[in-house]
Formats: structure tokens, sequence, C-alpha cells
């Protein structure tokens, strides 16, 4: 299980994007490829451990699955696969490796406050 | 009170590991050593491959081999009768190798003095597949123990391979092996993936992959020198 090490990743991405625009963050929008490698339920679990004590404590972590995107030759379309069992055009059926979505492991967007500052 | 907002940032959170797999990648290219990682299950005869290998590779080439393990150094010596240079990765708890550690353990050698560069990953099918090492091929393996349906249950770490390997082929007919299932298994998660089916012990179906490895050396040389005169 490598979610913990993937999510402290996380952590400091936000933190350090947050430090640069001054801002405190409230939530993080994460895009999670089904080809990532990395398992949405254990990642949740490692979140609240990898945010404890830092300035991302408090802070959600928004999942949104990104499924598979292939370049179907034969039918010259992109096709979304429904399973990772068959890298094969759910139209046609002509095996393909052309992927085009499904890898992201990234931190698509940050929900934001500015910070008080204390007079 | 200001209102809460949305910024879009949009960044890869393994850019850290990635930029370091970009360089050694390219360190790897200008020096023109040949890097091959492998990664299986626990026990699917990694070491035994790779120890096989660098004895095999080494009268012509000249091999080293990383590898990583959670404890011990026991691979590392066993792969060091090999004669070829060895170096353990110990990770510790970690299920897997990162760019980092292999551009660490990599300091003291001088890569123009290679040709072929192993690096045998932490026994493990899930987390590998999420950190690219630089490596040039990525070797998947399955021993013939494991059952034909292993790249079906984990199609993320095959689909980030690029050649399968089946291995303990001597044990084959013992376990009643079926080779068409696991062949269209791999075809299934990986379409046109190359597959070798080798006994490491026997040494049946060795020199068709070290044949592979070296056209893989001699392109791969081929590619970085793009006007040889």
């Amino acid at each position: 299980m490598h979610e913990l090490s993937i999510a402290i990743g996380i952590v400091e991405a936000a933190t350090d994007e947050a430090q640069r625009r001054g801002v405190q963050v409230s939530a993080v929008h994460l895009r999670l490829g089904a080809l990532s490698g990395v398992v949405r339920d254990a990642l949740l679990f490692s979140w609240e451990v990898a945010r404890q004590d830092t300035p991302l404590e408090g802070a959600q972590l928004i999942v949104e699955d990104v499924p598979v995107v292939v370049f179907c030759p034969r039918c010259n379309e992109q096709r979304t696969l429904s399973s990772l069992q068959a890298f094969a055009c759910p139209e046609c059926q002509t095996p393909t490796m052309d992927i085009r979505q499904g890898k992201e492991l990234e931190v698509f967007a940050l929900e934001v406050e500015d910070v008080e500052v204390p007079r | 009170m200001s209102q809460p907002r949305l910024v879009e940032v949009r960044r890869n959170v393994l850019k850290q590991n990635d930029v370091i797999a970009r360089a050694l990648r390219e360190e790897f290219r200008s020096a023109g050593v040949f890097v091959v990682s492998l990664v299986s299950s626990p026990g699917s005869g990694k070491t035994m491959l790779l120890e096989r290998t660098l004895t095999q590779l080494q009268p012509k080439n000249r091999v080293a081999a990383l590898v990583g393990d959670l404890a011990t150094e026991n691979d590392a010596m066993r792969l060091a009768r090999s004669k070829a240079p060895v170096k353990q990765i110990t990770t510790g708890t970690l299920c897997h190798l990162e760019a980092g550690m292999v551009q660490g353990a990599l300091q003291e050698w001088d890569l123009n003095q290679l040709d072929f560069l192993f690096i045998e990953n932490v026994g493990n099918l899930v987390c590998p597949s999420s950190y690219d090492l630089g490596e040039s091929l990525r070797l998947v393996l399955m021993s013939v123990t494991e059952g034909e349906d292993k790249p079906l249950k984990y199609p993320t770490i095959f689909n980030s391979a690029d050649v399968a390997v089946i291995t303990k082929n001597e044990l084959a007919d013992a376990v009643e092996f079926d080779w068409d299932t696991a062949r269209k298994s791999i075809e299934s998660v990986r379409p046109g993936m190359r597959i070798f089916r080798l006994s490491a012990k026997t040494g049946q179906g060795m020199d068709e992959y070290l044949d592979f490895l070296a056209e893989q050396l001699q392109e791969h040389r081929a590619a970085a020198i793009p006007n040889p005169s």
C-alpha cells in the first residue's frame, strides 16, 4: 500500500500551491485515473493521517474518478473503457493500447479562502 | 470573512518522481546503458532470472544490478554470485522503488562503463506500477504456479510493463499451466505485448530472451546517436 506516500505528496503539493497564493485550503480536488495504480478508499483513509499537523488539517479530499479512454483506430473515435480487463474498443472489439486518459494523479483544484491577517 | 473560492492548480502529484525519472532516462541514454526493470509478485523468480541473466550476458556485456527489498540483503548476495556489481536498496517499509532511490544508489557507479543495468523492484504487483524509474524496458514476471488469470487481477501493472516473462516453465506440466489462457489474459490487458516463456533453472527459453535484450540494447544505442559518423 503506497497510498500514504501519495497522500503525503498531495498534502505537500497543495500546501505549496496555497502558500504561493497566500490562501487557506478547505478542500483539495483530485483527479484519479483508473490506471494510476492508486486505490481511492485507501487514499481517503491515508488522507486523514497525512493532513494531521499540517496547514491542510481540516481540509477535505474530493476525488474525481477518471475512467480510461482509448483511441480506437478502427472507429477513429475515442472510447471509454468500462473495465481494465479488456483493452479493446467497446463498440467493435478492436484491441488498442492507445491510451488517451486514465493515468491521472493530479491535484486539479483547491477550494480556498484568503488568510485572515491578524491586526 | 472571505468567501471560499475554487482555484485551478493542475499539479501532478508524482511530479517529483517523474522529474527525476526523466533526468535518469536522459543520463542512461547519453551513457548508452540499457536499463531494464523487473516487477512481479514476491516469489515469481525475479532474482533467479536476474542471476541467470547477469551470468549469461557477462562474457560479452558489462552488466550491473540494483535490487530493492523491504529488508535483508539476501537477494544482493545471491546476485553477487554472478560476479556483476550489485547494490541493494533496502526500502524499509516502503512497498516499491522510487526514482530518487535509484538515483541515490547509482551515485558511485560510472554508467559509461555499463551496457546493461537491471533494477529488481520490490516484490509487489500493485504499488510499483505508479512509479517511473527511468527504465527503458519494464519486464513483468509471472510464474506458471501463479494462476493464468493474474494479468486480469492486476491489469495496471501488466499495462505499465513492456514485456511479460512467464517463469518457472519447468513446472508447467506439474501444475497443469494453461498457456493459452495465460496468453489471452495478457493480450486482453496489454494488447500486442511481447511474451517470453522460460525456465531460469533449466535454461530453456533463455536464449530467445537474451537475444531480445541484445537487440534492444542495439536499438537503444542507435536511437541515442542520430548521426553515427
